[in-house]
């Protein structure tokens, strides 16, 4: 069967197996299991709406707890196992990792990463924010600005290889040198070091829209009356957006900062797709790949660093999510 | 707001350059990719996609053949025309290319300018002008083969569908781009109808451990997809599935659930309450209520969640990557451009700016026509 029709059909099985179950699941309930008839109908109602949402979280709960909950335990317990998966090393794994100076130059740069990506989006992404708040055209900017979100990371990629080109007939940088200084023609993705940051850009360069539309609505969301007071306290253009905005959209620059340092540690296509984590710009995830299928120990070990990693923002979502509904 | 910079001409005009620039910088990558798309392969190499528009200067080399030489006043003479063999005629097409300069070594080709006459290494004289002709004399009969004439020509902008016929017929992109569809469409709608469910009942259910519930979806938004690769790839081996188009699906639903829940809770939350309670008060069971009431109000945010996971989807590389074969039957296109085109079309930049515009266009036409339901879902899923 082709995998078109196969497709279609999944669709059907799916769509009408989810429709089916929660239908057939609640008549059973209301009419089978605890029918509100008879002399205990009253309590039956009662039952049956105490069972309902569990019918309702049923297949959702499944679905998490085996594609998300189970990965955590089965990888933490999968790192403690050699390549072979039979012999029990302990974190025989994590120290090898350890000594292996490519592991540390991928933690090292993964932090880079942590700490310019978020900070670049959410720079640029306020300034675009409140640059455009005010213009004729701002929303057109704004679409333009947010376009990257729309492109894989891949195409993102491939995007950016035709401005980090090593020719100057293709690459805009090295074109740019070559006309500005007559220079020759260099590689700036083996720039020792530098080079990451080169990668990062590509990574702000799709974020920044996200940043700008969230911190865009924001602003917008502050009160007027905090603003016209301070101009007529006389404060000026810097001084309102310092002192008298940022500080109101705080949590939601955290939110955003939070919500980006996170996509950074999924990410592996650009390091995978320019450099292939060559040059000294390995990143944990796309080291990862390299093991995997390979030595699924030590895949699963340099996942569960990733996961320990990102456990300090997950425990803070969770004390703010708490605390919202409360 | 407006009376701060209002007032205020020059910060006007600064606000209105800075916004300009960074616009630039977050287009003019994108327009690179697209124009380089329609030009000609040999055009790309030569200059800079910025310069598109205008004439390429190119070299080339023709051999001629000493057939049809003539003995005219004492001196054999072979004449012809460099545009006019088969090889300049499907490059050129039916636009003229003026001849700058030519050469007679390959070491330097544009040696001589157009119109003069240049020795010949076997002794003669070559004249080449500038509207392709050339005329070579020579005081013996020309050896076994004619002269190699090099030389520059101002060759007019070439804007081709070439480099599309290749990548969607030759290369493949054309079976990768079924594929990718084939795994958006049923890993998008899915995780929809199960969500909806499971967001209704963390809304408007009252059970206990309903606060634990949603604490846990907040915290499995954040888990990196990374630890699931393994384990789950051994379960879908031992159950059969194997890397295969369900197991893509299964493992899409399972990483979309946790944005598509909170989104859609966050949503039917702020529903009036109103409604719904006078609906159960007329006798609505909870699965009236839900596909009566609280489903079509939930349009704009199961929109923009639909919109979320297409392209998060049809964009992903790690999933497709672990979950999916790697033969070419079943690569999508991100694998395919990843791992195939840039491997094996590395240099060749007219093929990979339109593989890219290939798998990028679908995205970009959803982008901008939904772009109000992406902006309210984002703005859902962030702050509240």
């Amino acid at each position: 069967m082709s995998p078109v029709l196969q497709g279609a059909a999944t669709i059907l099985i799916g769509v009408f197996g989810c429709i089916g179950y929660f239908y057939a699941s609640n008549i059973i309930l209301d009419r089978v299991l605890f029918p509100a008839r008879g002399p205990k109908a009253g309590r039956n109602i009662n039952r049956a709406n105490q069972v309902r949402p569990w019918l309702f979280l049923f297949p959702a709960i499944f679905a998490l707890g085996l594609y998300l909950v189970y990965p955590v335990v089965g990888s933490f317990y999968r790192s403690l196992f050699d390549r072979a998966g039979d012999d029990f090393i302990g974190l025989g794994n994590y120290i090898d990792l350890i000594n292996e100076p490519t592991f540390r130059t991928a933690v090292f740069n993964n932090f880079l990463w942590i700490l310019v990506v978020p900070a670049g989006s959410t720079f640029f992404g306020l300034a675009a924010a409140q640059l455009t708040d005010r213009l004729r055209w701002g929303n057109i900017a704004k679409s333009l600005i947010f376009m990257p979100m729309a492109i894989s990371f891949v195409g993102a990629s491939l995007i950016w290889k035709f401005v980090y080109a090593n020719n100057a007939d293709i690459g805009l940088i090295n074109a740019a040198r070559e006309a500005l200084f007559g220079a020759e023609p260099l590689d700036v993705l083996q720039i020792p070091f530098w080079n990451n940051f080169f990668l990062m850009f590509i990574l702000i360069w799709i974020q920044t829209g996200f940043a700008m539309v969230i911190l865009s609505a924001a602003l917008r969301g502050i009160p007027e009356e905090t603003i016209e007071a301070a101009i007529i306290d006389g404060a000026n253009p810097f001084q309102v957006f310092f002192r008298i905005k940022v500080p109101q959209i705080m949590g939601t620059i955290v939110v955003v900062w939070t919500t980006i340092t996170i996509l950074v540690l999924k990410v592996f296509d650009i390091v995978y797709t320019m450099t292939g984590g060559n040059f000294g710009t390995q990143i944990l995830p796309s080291y990862m790949m390299g093991y995997m299928f390979r030595d699924n120990g030590r895949a699963t070990a340099v996942a569960f660093v990733i996961m320990v990693i990102v456990l300090p923002v997950m425990v803070w979502n969770i004390v703010q999510a708490r605390r919202e509904q409360r | 707001m407006d009376n701060i910079a209002g007032r205020k001409s020059h910060l006007t005009w600064a606000v209105n350059i800075s916004v300009i620039l960074m616009v630039l910088i977050w287009l003019i990558p994108t327009i690179g990719l697209l124009v380089s798309s329609f030009r000609d392969r040999e055009q790309i190499s030569e200059t800079g996609w910025w310069l598109a528009p205008l004439p390429v200067e190119m070299t080339f080399r023709v051999r001629t053949s000493p057939e049809g030489a003539a003995q005219q006043n004492g001196l054999w003479v072979l004449e012809g025309n460099v545009f006019a063999t088969p090889d300049m005629e499907e490059q050129l097409g039916d636009d003229d290319a003026e001849l700058t300069r030519f050469g007679t070594r390959g070491v330097n080709p544009t040696e001589f300018a157009a119109g003069e006459t240049a020795e010949l290494r076997g002794g003669g004289t070559l004249t080449v002008n500038s509207d392709g002709s050339w005329r070579a004399e020579s005081e013996e009969e020309f050896g076994p083969r004619g002269p190699t004439i090099y030389f520059a020509a101002e060759v007019p902008p070439q804007f081709t569908l070439t480099n599309y016929e290749t990548v969607l017929t030759a290369d493949g992109m054309d079976r990768a781009f079924i594929n990718t569809l084939t795994v958006t469409v049923p890993a998008t709608i899915i995780p929809i109808l199960i969500a909806a469910f499971a967001a209704y009942a963390l809304a408007w259910m009252e059970f206990p451990g309903r606060g634990l519930l949603i604490a846990a979806v907040v915290g499995l938004l954040v888990v990196p997809l990374q630890l699931a690769l393994v384990p789950l790839l051994s379960l879908h081996t031992s159950v059969g599935i194997g890397q295969s188009f369900l197991g893509i699906w299964l493992a899409h639903t399972g990483f979309g659930l946790p944005l598509a829940i909170y989104l859609l809770r966050n949503y039917m939350v702020g529903l009036p309450r109103d409604i719904i309670e006078s609906a159960k008060v007329d006798g609505a069971t909870d699965f009236q209520v839900f596909t009566r009431i609280v489903l079509p109000l939930s349009f704009p945010a199961l929109a923009s969640f639909a919109i979320f996971q297409f392209l998060w989807t049809w964009n992903d590389l790690l999933v497709a990557k672990v979950f999916l074969p790697s033969d070419a039957d079943s690569q999508v296109m991100t694998v395919k451009i990843a791992d195939d085109l840039l491997g094996s079309r590395g240099g060749d930049w007219g093929i990979l700016a339109t593989a890219a515009f290939v798998s990028i266009a679908v995205p970009l036409l959803v982008f901008f026509t939904m772009q109000r339901y992406l902006v309210r879902g984002l703005l859902a899923g962030s702050v509240k």
